[in-house]
């Protein structure tokens, strides 16, 4: 039998395999453990990526300077991933996040899971700035989440292959974009019914029946000539967007705005029917022993000052009504629009949510 | 000949591996066959329970096409790696072994590639604005650059990519292993090299050929980033949509129950094809 001779045995590669991997667990997780015996450390979660990167370097340190906690700010990925976890994390009475900010329909599936903390309003002041709205609670009355931020999906081109802008989400519909949309994937992300009843049928009354729902579905299923791209992954429309190679679809305004500002050429326009305004909540995980911290943390994000700033650097919406704000006409319009907005329908996506996803499925893939 | 344990401090060696395959498999399976059998609960997540509904519910024309079109597609990435990668790793074991280890290597560090990168790399490769139909436009071979992803022949190529480092290293050892007597027996009895290769070195290892194409077909079966990055909704294979009904609508029971489904199909296909195999062997 030969026996190999090289310069790199088999035993060393695996050696050096495990001594690698080994250090990388030391860096994730050994060091920050002894630090965290020392200083008050809350673990925030939010949307990984741009997103978590403009708080880390805009917001959390503005935090810690004024109330001196620590923060460990953990990348949580978009969609109901998360809440999955939480509600995993919940039953196992660990939380990989004490505060997390959570869009309305996990919101509310959480809550009716009852998975999130039951927050004190009294010891957070500051939610008297917080439009009502944007207040989540349980059905008892138990405020269980607080609006931190808003952001609205919008019609988003390229400005280089399509040279007017469009006004209006019948846009999607014309018979020359053919194999030029980027598209959410799925119902509960993309909002297409509360898009197309708003624009085709006169208002999102037609959702109220399962027929109606049926009937918006049919009117979606004529875009799919005009789909290039079904996406779940914001990164996978981003890339083509800014090089054209997918010039037109819906987005986050506040994400293309930043694209934009970075000189791609990319444009974010308010339809005439409106942008769908979605909002996200800070929520606090039932299995975090860090309440008292994140009722600090909540009440500081709910300042005035603090949600102007968020406008500036992180491109979302006030929860707090604009007059409160030190917002200039230039700054709100660039992070919001006039034109009403359609809000998602979310009671039919949580109580029709598996029949929905089921012929929504059926729609897209048959 | 084979030595019979004799008592417990023989086994003691294989202890710790069966703790760990019990740990890390048998226990989350378990788990997961479990909660496929549990209620769902619409607007939150699930709730312990014995119910079938879950079975039912994936009992449909649309999954029978979705499944069928996972197995097709599965099936396909295990045929191909194997068409391109069994001449290849044969001629790689003539090769100096200084050229073996350099190609090795080179495999290895595809595969210590993410999925995501691959995906994402691909995408880039085989579109309008970037991809390589801009190389065949500057060499006059097209008119103009087209875009060639999403669709069928993406998610096939990125699959066959993924897999085909896997599909060479399982296969190196049964080839380097191959008595190179049998093909100088067969050219000296006039044999030219290719009908040497087919009817002497492939029926010689088709026991490895058939354990590969099964090994290919199951890793194949469970991607399901690479058909969503760069397949179109039609190309989206049953683990995309567990995926989906797991990641996205909270639905665990419905996913799990696809899941276990996916795995009982699987390896009776396995089943299958290794007694077609046995049966061709002693026949």
């Amino acid at each position: 039998m030969e026996i190999v001779k090289t310069g790199v045995s088999r035993r060393k590669v695996l050696a050096g395999l495990a001594g690698g991997s080994a250090l990388a667990v030391a860096g994730i997780s050994g060091f920050p453990g002894i630090l965290r015996a020392q200083t008050k450390t809350l673990k925030i979660g939010t949307y990984g990526g741009y997103f978590k990167d403009s708080f880390d370097t805009h917001i959390f340190p503005e935090f810690t300077k004024a109330t001196g906690i620590d923060v460990e700010s953990i990348a949580q990925p978009t969609g109901e991933a998360w809440l999955v976890q939480l509600e995993q994390a919940a039953r196992a009475g660990q939380a990989p996040a004490d505060v997390s900010m959570i869009a309305q329909a996990s919101m509310l599936r959480g809550a009716s899971a009852g998975i999130w903390a039951v927050l004190d309003a009294a010891k957070m002041p500051n939610l008297a700035n917080v439009k009502p709205a944007f207040i989540n609670k349980y059905a008892d009355g138990g405020v269980c989440g607080v609006g931190a931020v808003t952001w609205y999906i919008t019609l988003v081109s390229n400005t280089d292959v399509i040279a007017e802008t469009p006004t209006s989400w019948a846009e999607l519909w014309k018979p020359e974009r053919k194999q030029q949309l980027g598209l959410l994937a799925l119902a509960s992300n993309s909002f297409l019914l509360d898009i197309t009843a708003k624009t085709h049928f006169g208002g999102q009354e037609i959702l109220d029946t399962e027929d109606g729902i049926l009937q918006v579905m049919d009117k979606i299923a004529e875009l799919k000539d005009n789909v290039q791209l079904w996406y779940r992954d914001e990164a996978q429309f981003e890339q083509a967007l800014k090089s054209g190679e997918i010039p037109m679809g819906q987005y986050y305004h506040d994400v293309a705005g930043l694209a934009a500002a970075d000189g791609y050429p990319v444009r974010s326009t308010f339809p005439q029917e409106g942008g769908i305004n979605d909002a996200g909540s800070w929520a606090v995980s039932k299995a975090s022993d860090q309440l008292d911290l994140a009722h600090v943390f909540i009440d500081f994000m709910s300042q005035p000052s603090i949600q102007s700033l968020l406008s500036r650097k992180v491109g979302t919406s006030p929860t707090i009504d604009r007059a409160a704000t030190d917002l200039t006409d230039d700054e709100f319009a660039s992070v919001s629009s006039e034109i009403d907005p359609i809000i998602p329908r979310y009671d039919i996506y949580l109580e029709k949510g598996d029949w929905l996803a089921q012929k929504w499925t059926e729609l897209i893939v048959g | 000949m084979r030595i019979k344990p004799r008592n417990a401090s023989d086994y003691a060696l294989i202890a710790f591996p069966a703790g760990m395959l019990a740990l890390f498999f048998v226990v989350p399976f378990g788990i997961m066959i479990t909660v496929s059998f549990f209620q769902r609960v619409q607007g939150a997540f699930y709730e312990p329970a014995f119910v079938l509904e879950n079975y039912a519910r994936f009992l449909s024309m649309f999954f029978a096409g979705i499944l069928g079109f996972s197995l097709g597609l599965a099936a396909l990435v295990a045929v191909i790696c194997v068409i391109l990668a069994f001449p290849f790793t044969y001629m790689l074991t003539r090769q100096s072994r200084r050229v073996q280890v350099v190609w090795l290597v080179f495999l290895l560090s595809v595969l210590s590639l993410s999925e995501v990168l691959i995906g994402f790399g691909w995408s880039t490769l085989l579109s309008r604005t970037a991809g390589i139909t801009n190389l065949f436009v500057a060499l006059g071979l097209m008119e103009t650059p087209m875009s060639l992803t999403p669709g069928f022949g993406a998610v096939l190529t990125g699959m066959v990519y993924q897999a085909f480092p896997y599909t060479v290293l399982v296969l190196y050892p049964a080839l380097s292993r191959l008595d190179p007597t049998l093909v100088e027996a067969a050219r000296t009895l006039g044999s030219s090299p290719a009908r040497s290769f087919f009817n002497v070195i492939v029926p010689a290892l088709r026991n490895s050929i058939v354990s590969t194409l099964i090994m290919v077909f199951v890793f194949a079966l469970g991607c399901y980033l690479l058909p969503q990055l760069l397949g179109r909704p039609s190309q989206w294979t049953l683990s995309v949509l567990i995926t989906d009904q797991a990641i996205y609508q909270s639905n665990m029971p419905f996913a799990a129950a696809m899941a276990v489904f996916l795995v009982l199909v699987s390896l009776s296909f396995v089943a299958l094809a290794l007694l077609v195999g046995k049966r061709e062997h002693t026949g």
